[in-house]
């Protein structure tokens, strides 16, 4: 925190010194000016890329989901299909996003389908992670008390793979947000990517400083906010790391 | 009848033979231990017994009925409590009745109302975590009575405990097989707890590991921790290392 304060007070002082043109670099104040003058038509264009980010997420977590899920249960699956997803990862978001636009136009679907395409992979690597990890003296034991595959997959997977998903969850949830972003520059009616290369376009720079800082603290509640759902869906771990 | 039956059993992996021959029987509200030294094989003959895996030859009769390679007949309780850290006590202790297809809701019920006599009360809301090694331990075994109220398996139930703890758990342990009358089989490698607990040992050796021995422990129940301390004791305790000497040479 500390950290983030000198850096402020540094970045301040280059600019009221005049070390670097106010054009070129804003000043903190005039960035936080910008965004509080700014925030009534900001407050509109991130229900848009929230909108977005949360259908996309939503999407992405139940592919992933399925994924880990079918992978988990059928091995052949698993080494069939893991190598592609991997490879899915490897392709740039930038470069795809323009492809879906060009398929998809400028509405709502081709974003999703590119946060969709960039959060499922956390989480089903997570998941499958933890499903895989899962302790055989346990699952043995089930199985002598006659548990099938479903009553292992929901007494014994499932919970024990919570750790997992959420710490999956926390990057799709920030990959989310980022990716509704890089999705609405390349085409869109509204959403803070496309506030924001329209402010690039006037050369507002203390604009787009704003509309950054706004990103990265949607990103950052996001996070908190897994952070808490995580807290509160496993209270078993709570005491158990003091 | 026996409850339990196992005749003939033999085991190998990978062309290595673990066990051979085996044959025992447990009868009704019996205590059976059986003793042998680490890696003779007994969790191998274990896991048979449950129907976890098949033996290459012999066979598991349960109440007469030939199971083996069946499980969900005879409840297991192993070595680690292996209760389910995010599951409250109560949710733990009636997994059996769920997975046999009872109702939430139904089979908290039923556990519900052993909690007192396995001196368990009020540790119903609480998680795994929150108890100590010897009360886990009696809710391993109250699952593991709630499973099947006819015959348990107990993997060195008790190793895990510390020596304090063993002592009052074997207390506990002895109390409430009077009250339950759980046919049990047990494994140890601990010859006091074997003499302690049980009504007759069956003595695992070699390897192959076979059974070479059946001792019978003719003291009269309920049993205390002064039994440990009589002659009696101590001439089984002599018979027991004399039929092991051989085998911990190795």
């Amino acid at each position: 925190m500390s950290a983030v304060i000198v850096l402020i007070v540094l970045w301040q002082a280059v600019c009221s010194l005049g070390i670097v043109d106010s054009f070129m670099l804003p000043s903190p104040v005039s960035v936080i000016s910008a965004l509080i003058s700014e925030l009534p038509v900001l407050a509109q264009h991130s229900l848009v890329t929230l909108a977005e980010a949360f259908i996309g997420l939503l999407c992405g977590i139940t592919l992933g989901f399925v994924i880990a899920v079918l992978m988990d249960r059928f091995e052949p699956l698993y080494r069939a299909f893991y190598p592609l997803i991997v490879i899915t990862q490897t392709v740039p978001t930038v470069a795809i996003a323009p492809l879906l636009v060009l398929w998809f136009g400028y509405e709502m679907m081709p974003k999703i389908i590119l946060i969709t395409v960039t959060t499922f992979f956390p989480i089903a690597v997570g998941l499958l992670e933890g499903f895989r990890s899962s302790d055989k003296d346990s699952v043995n034991l089930l199985r002598a008390m006659g548990a099938g595959e479903n009553h292992i997959f929901r007494h014994i997977k499932l919970p024990g793979a919570l750790p997992q998903f959420f710490s999956g969850l926390r990057i799709s949830a920030s990959y989310a947000v980022v990716g509704a972003v890089i999705s609405e520059w390349l085409g869109g009616f509204s959403g803070l990517g496309v506030y924001m290369t329209r402010v690039k376009k006037a050369y507002s720079f203390d604009k787009m400083f704003a509309v950054i800082i706004l990103i990265s603290v949607i990103s950052l509640l996001l996070m908190k906010l897994v952070d808490l759902i995580h807290k509160k869906a496993t209270p078993w771990e709570r005491s158990q790391k003091k | 009848m026996s409850v339990l039956e196992v005749n003939g059993v033999s085991k190998s992996f990978e062309n290595e033979s673990i066990i051979k021959d085996v044959s025992l029987h447990l009868d009704e509200g019996e205590i059976v231990a059986l003793l042998g030294v680490s890696g003779s094989g007994k969790t191998t003959l274990f896991n048979i017994i449950a129907g976890l895996s098949k033996p290459c030859c012999g066979e598991v009769l349960f109440e007469g009925e030939n199971i083996t390679g069946q499980p969900g007949k005879i409840s297991y309780m192993l070595q680690k409590d292996l209760l389910l850290p995010h599951k409250s006590i109560i949710d733990n202790v009636s997994l059996p009745l769920v997975i046999r297809g009872e109702k939430k809701k139904a089979a908290r019920e039923k556990a519900a109302g052993y909690f007192s006599e396995f001196g368990l009360e009020g540790t119903e809301k609480k998680y795994p975590f929150q108890l100590s090694g010897g009360m886990k331990q009696r809710a391993a075994l109250l699952r593991t009575y709630l499973f099947s109220e006819k015959v348990a398996l107990l993997d060195e139930p008790f190793s895990a405990l510390d020596m304090l703890t063993k002592a009052s758990v074997h207390e506990w342990y002895l109390d409430i097989m009077n009250k339950i009358r759980l046919s049990t089989l047990f494994i140890t490698h601990d010859i006091d707890e074997a003499i302690l607990l049980s009504d007759r040992i069956y003595i695992l050796t070699g390897r192959p590991a076979t059974i070479t021995k059946e001792i019978i422990i003719r003291e009269a129940k309920p049993r205390n921790g002064d039994f440990r301390l009589t002659e009696e004791f101590l001439g089984y305790k002599r018979k027991i290392i004399s039929c092991l000497d051989g085998d911990n040479a190795v």
